[in-house]
């Protein structure tokens, strides 16, 4: 049990040293999550909005498939993007095997539902009350979906960080897609997860610490702009 | 533009209901509603809670089907000429954006292009004396001024016939008056005004003819002046002698 005794000091002598091989995993973790955040919000809000709004057969089969696709596991997941990259693959010819962008997309499939279905949630809410408003003042289906995702933005916010947290905390679907190369895709998750394998428990366990910081951090700074935007749009 | 021979543009009067009936789990909550509104007159749908008065108004603005009868705006049925039609929730939703926003939404539903929607917000607003506030978020205006703007809004968009469900609801005298301006200035206008409510003080202030429900069905349709000095119906005679209604 040194480990979790020693883990704190070591966290915070990486936070203050901040040597550049730290920072560069730092930074390829923040890039390929928040991008396949971005990416994942830009397909899962309208989608979740779209199956909340439109009234279609099979609507409430696609709900159902959206709750329980937000818990695929991402070893699956790494492996179909694995198997569609590799170079027998179908999209083998990109070449994006082992690269950053392939633990984007690996991240962007594995939060894609999980924002979605949290957006869907959230707009059947807002669409008891105001669907009938939007009706009257004769607002089309997809004006609706649109005006919905406007007025949900500031709860939508918290299903995009929760997509966020996912994406940065996992480390099955990128160790596979990725290779976990020094330099090339070696992310924060996949840094503990060698760390752990070569048994140097300690500095895994701190590694974790200043994940979990980033986090909390990345957290903080979305709460004090929802707080902002509440306060000037109420 | 709506082409010339679009329902849209044809007057939306006569307004003919016939033997409406509307039910929810095995309750009539509608039966048997006759009648037949013609131009230039507010009328008011009078009558106690649960009369049915809301549910009318909804399905003369075709968001609910009926079970039974139909409804015709001059030969053309609700769904068909929503867009010339207005409506005024019981319980209206501002979005969540300013006061002018609101309105510049409901005026971009038209068709209106963006660069002339501020300023035909903007005139809308100062003629429910709201212009004051159109930077104010539209969730944080009191009661009546939330009232006002959700007429101002509906209205904003031209509608032949604004259909008001109890516009002055749970308001106090002060602001029941501010409402009641606006709908008279609305109704010089050229639109239309069929409201609901259970104030008799406001249907003999509004009202041009009475439409007197109870119980879910149509117990007297005439002139204000008739019904108020004249009531034909027993459930009229009460309501007016302030006797409970049931």
């Amino acid at each position: 049990m040194d480990e979790f005794r020693q883990a704190p000091a070591i966290a915070l002598d990486l936070l203050i040293t901040l040597e550049p091989e730290l920072l560069a995993i730092i930074g390829l973790s923040l890039k390929v999550s928040l991008a396949a955040t971005l990416l994942a919000a830009l397909i899962g809000l309208p989608l979740g909005a779209a199956v909340a709004v439109y009234r279609f057969p099979g609507r409430s089969v696609i709900a159902a498939l959206l709750n329980a696709m937000m818990g695929l596991p991402p070893v699956v997941v790494g492996l179909g993007v694995y198997l569609m990259l590799s170079r027998a693959g179908p999209l083998g010819e990109l070449g994006l095997l082992f690269t950053p962008q392939a633990m984007v997309v690996a991240q962007c499939l594995l939060i894609t539902p999980l924002i979605a279905a949290l957006t869907r949630q959230t707009i059947s809410d807002l669409d008891h009350t105001h669907r009938e408003q939007l009706q009257v003042l004769n607002t089309g289906q997809l004006a609706m979906v649109t005006t919905l995702l406007r007025d949900a933005w500031l709860s939508l916010t918290t299903a995009v960080l929760a997509g966020f947290g996912r994406a940065i905390a996992e480390v099955g679907a990128v160790i596979i897609v990725g290779g976990n190369i020094k330099g090339v895709t070696r992310v924060m998750t996949t840094t503990i997860a060698l760390e752990t394998s070569k048994g140097n428990l300690a500095l895994a366990m701190a590694l974790g610490l200043v994940l979990l910081a980033i986090a909390i951090s990345i957290n903080l700074l979305a709460g004090i702009l929802q707080h902002a935007a509440a306060q000037r749009h109420a | 533009m709506p082409d010339p021979g679009s329902p849209l543009l044809l007057d939306l009067l006569p307004l003919r209901v016939e033997t409406l009936g509307f039910g929810r789990s095995g309750r009539l909550l509608l039966q048997d509603v006759d009648f037949r509104l013609e131009a230039d007159r507010v009328s008011v749908l009078l009558g106690p809670n649960g009369a049915g008065k809301s549910l009318l108004l909804r399905l003369l603005m075709g968001l609910l089907q009926p079970d039974s009868g139909r409804i015709e705006w001059n030969g053309h049925p609700p769904h068909k000429v929503r867009p010339a039609l207005g409506m005024v929730l019981q319980k209206p939703v501002m979005l969540r954006r300013s006061v002018l926003a609101n309105v510049e939404f409901a005026l971009a539903r038209t068709g209106l292009p963006a660069r002339r929607r501020r300023k035909s917000a903007e005139n809308a607003l100062d003629q429910a004396g709201l212009l004051a506030l159109a930077n104010q978020p539209a969730t944080r205006l009191s009661g009546g001024e939330t009232r006002r703007l959700a007429i101002v809004r509906a209205w904003s968009q031209q509608p032949r016939v604004l259909l008001l469900d109890e516009p002055c609801a749970n308001l106090d005298p002060h602001s029941t008056a501010r409402v009641e301006e606006l709908i008279q200035h609305i109704h010089a206008g050229n639109t239309r005004v069929i409201l609901s409510t259970h104030d008799l003080g406001q249907a003999r202030r509004l009202a041009d003819e009475v439409l007197f429900m109870a119980d879910g069905r149509l117990r007297e349709h005439a002139p204000a002046e008739i019904f108020f000095n004249h009531p034909a119906s027993t459930q009229a005679r009460d309501f007016l002698d302030g006797r409970l209604v049931l």
